[in-house]
This record gives C-alpha cells, sequence and structure tokens, in this order.
C-alpha cells in the first residue's frame, strides 16, 4: 500500500464527492471518483505499478467491507420477521433471474468477440 | 478479580471504537479461514458468517448496533476508496471490455430491469408493506447508490442496505450454482451477471475467481449502478 497513490485515490473519490454535491446527480461521488481515476489512466497511457498493487490491496477484501453495514440487519429483524415471504421472493429468486438474464444476454451477443481466455 | 469489575471493564470495552473495529477483523477472519479451508466453496461466503457471528455476540452481550458501528466506520469508510480503486481492473481489461461493447450494454441494461422489475413485483405479489416495497427496489445496486434511490422514493434507506447485502450475499453464494445451470461457459458473461445482480460482493467473488470476470463484474456494478439511479426514479415519476 503505497502512500502517494492511496493519497490520489482519496483525492479522486473528494473530487468525486464535490461533483455530486454541486452538481445534485443521482450518481454517488465514490462512482464519479472512479470515472475520474479511470479517465487519469487513459490519459497516462500506462497504469503504475504500485497504483496497480494498492488498488489491488484495497480489492483483494471488498467483501469484508460490507461486514458493518451488513450487522445492520439487527435493527430490522422486526420487519424482516413480519414480511420475510416478499422480501425473500424479492431477494432470492428476484437476484438469481436477474444474474441468469444478464449472462444469457452477454454470452449470446458476444459470441462473435470471445476469445480464448474469456472461455471457462 | 470480582464481578462487578469485569462488568466495568465489558462497559468500557463495549464504548470504545477499537472493540467495534477488532470485532469485525477476527469475525472476517473466522468466515474467510472457513472459505479458504472449504476450497472457496461459495456456500461458505466469509460474509453472512461474519455477520452472523457480530450481530450474535452483539445480541448475547446487550451492546447496542450503533456502538458498534462507531469502531466498525472505519471498515466501513474503505467501501468509498475501493469503488474509486475499481478503475484499475477496468484499466487493465480495456480491450477485453471494448471489444464485447454493445453484448456489455445490452447485458446490464436488460439485467438491471429485471433485477428491480423482479425485486418490486416478486414484494408487491408477496405483499410486502409500501415501506418495504420502496426500499427493495433498488437492491441490486450497490449500497451507497441504492440507498440514496430508496430516499428518493421515500423508502428506508438504511433498510435498503440490509436489503442490498443480503442480495449481494444471495448472488456470490448461489449465482455461480445457477450460471452453472445455465451453463453459462464465458468469463465476461459471468463477471458481467454478479455484477449486475450482487454488485459488490459478486464483484468481490468474481475478482477472486478470474481477471476477466472480476473487471466486467467491476464494471457491471458501477453501470448497474448509474442505469437504475436514474431509471428508477423516472418510472416511479411517471406511473405514481
Amino acid at each position: 500500500m503505497i502512500i502517494r497513490y492511496l493519497a490520489l485515490i482519496l483525492i479522486c473519490q473528494l473530487i468525486g464527492e464535490t461533483v455530486q454535491v454541486a452538481s445534485a446527480i443521482p450518481v454517488p461521488g465514490p462512482v464519479i471518483g472512479m470515472v475520474i481515476l479511470f479517465t487519469g489512466l487513459l490519459f497516462n497511457r500506462g497504469l503504475p505499478s504500485d497504483l496497480r498493487d494498492t488498488a489491488g490491496g484495497l480489492l483483494r477484501h471488498l467483501a469484508l467491507l460490507f461486514v458493518p453495514a451488513g450487522v445492520g440487519v439487527m435493527l430490522h429483524v422486526p420487519r424482516l420477521a413480519d414480511e420475510w415471504w416478499p422480501v425473500f421472493l424479492a431477494i432470492v429468486p428476484g437476484t438469481l433471474i436477474a444474474i441468469v438474464i444478464t449472462a444469457l444476454v452477454m454470452e449470446r451477443l458476444g459470441r462473435a468477440t470471445i476469445r480464448e481466455e474469456d472461455k471457462v | 478479580m470480582t464481578a462487578p469489575d469485569l462488568a466495568e471493564v465489558w462497559v468500557y470495552l463495549a464504548q470504545k471504537p477499537l472493540t467495534g473495529l477488532t470485532l469485525t477483523l477476527c469475525a472476517y477472519v473466522c468466515g474467510d479461514w472457513l472459505y479458504e479451508k472449504s476450497g472457496r466453496n461459495p456456500l461458505l461466503n466469509p460474509v453472512p458468517i461474519a455477520i452472523i457471528l457480530i450481530a450474535g455476540l452483539l445480541w448475547l452481550t446487550d451492546i447496542p448496533y450503533r456502538d458498534y458501528f462507531e469502531g466498525a466506520q472505519f471498515v466501513h469508510f474503505l467501501l468509498g476508496p475501493a469503488t474509486v480503486a475499481l478503475a484499475v481492473p477496468l484499466y487493465q481489461q480495456l480491450d477485453t471490455l471494448k471489444k464485447s461493447g454493445t453484448a456489455l450494454l445490452a447485458g446490464v441494461l436488460l439485467g438491471s430491469a429485471t433485477a428491480a422489475g423482479c425485486a418490486y413485483g416478486f414484494a408487491y405479489l408477496g405483499g410486502a408493506s409500501t415501506e418495504t416495497l420502496l426500499s427493495i427496489a433498488p437492491k441490486s445496486v450497490t449500497a451507497p447508490i441504492a440507498m440514496g434511490i430508496a430516499e428518493q422514493l421515500g423508502g428506508l434507506p438504511s433498510l435498503t442496505a440490509v436489503l442490498v447485502i443480503l442480495t449481494g450475499i444471495t448472488g456470490a453464494v448461489f449465482g455461480p450454482l445457477v450460471l452453472n445451470l445455465a451453463r453459462i461457459k464465458d468469463w465476461r458473461a459471468r463477471g458481467l451477471a454478479m455484477g449486475v445482480g450482487a454488485h459488490g460482493i459478486g464483484t468481490s467473488r468474481a475478482l477472486q475467481v478470474n481477471a476477466v470476470a472480476g473487471a466486467f463484474a467491476g464494471l457491471a456494478m458501477g453501470l448497474n449502478g448509474l442505469a437504475t439511479a436514474i431509471l428508477i426514479p423516472l418510472i416511479f415519476a411517471l406511473v405514481f
């Protein structure tokens, strides 16, 4: 984790948050920050290996970052217990149908452009 | 040491941010250990394991969620920088992404509409209350965007955060199984689907399995957030 690149990532996020507040667009600051960093990489025409490592460090355990908000489930136990059936329907079949539809569309339309390394 | 002293120590510790932070990391380490031990079996995803361990412990010890979050917010905060960092895998897979432009956009748009439509439709058919309905519509979108959408619609942002995470867990745990059942043998399609359906938790899983899938998942998560943030409030404004 190189401090210089961690600072760069935070600057992108800060600009993103500022743009979001100033323009009132419904896209969160970090997503705008991602677009800013991506654009910067395009102009830079190359990825510094230290930035790659810093980003890799943040992303290696991306799932961990969802744990604190997930523990908030304990605040909603009464509602989830009352409405478990609609919540279950929306979350389990709802999510899995969306996953299959997305994959089928991409696979069918992407047949012409698939490369060896894209195949499972 | 006598019992009252212990209780005092406990009260002191429970209020320290360090406790919430340590608890979060330790619970995740336990979850990750089980996950690795099982040969990365998607059924043993570390996120639900960590959440159950922590929520159980807080419930047993009567520590309010707010006190726990005092410490855990340091982990929560990193979601922002991690989202920015997704630009890196995107850039690394730029050529692949460019080649699959049309298929990718079609997949994200249809998937995004299906995710929000199924969430709202199924919850409605199941008899959900209005608040739950408005909170569940953006559940496949990454948490900060989803919470913003829910707030705009009149739902409960904190409930949305929980539904988003339950969705991510469901996608990460059962997504690979349904993708196998549907015989999807294209890493791009598998990654895209995980990003659209299961946002960051699905992306995390995809990044671990395959680099191409990881980049497509990250991009899909961003584009799905964008599409949903624009489409849902618009549709609600037109229909209701």
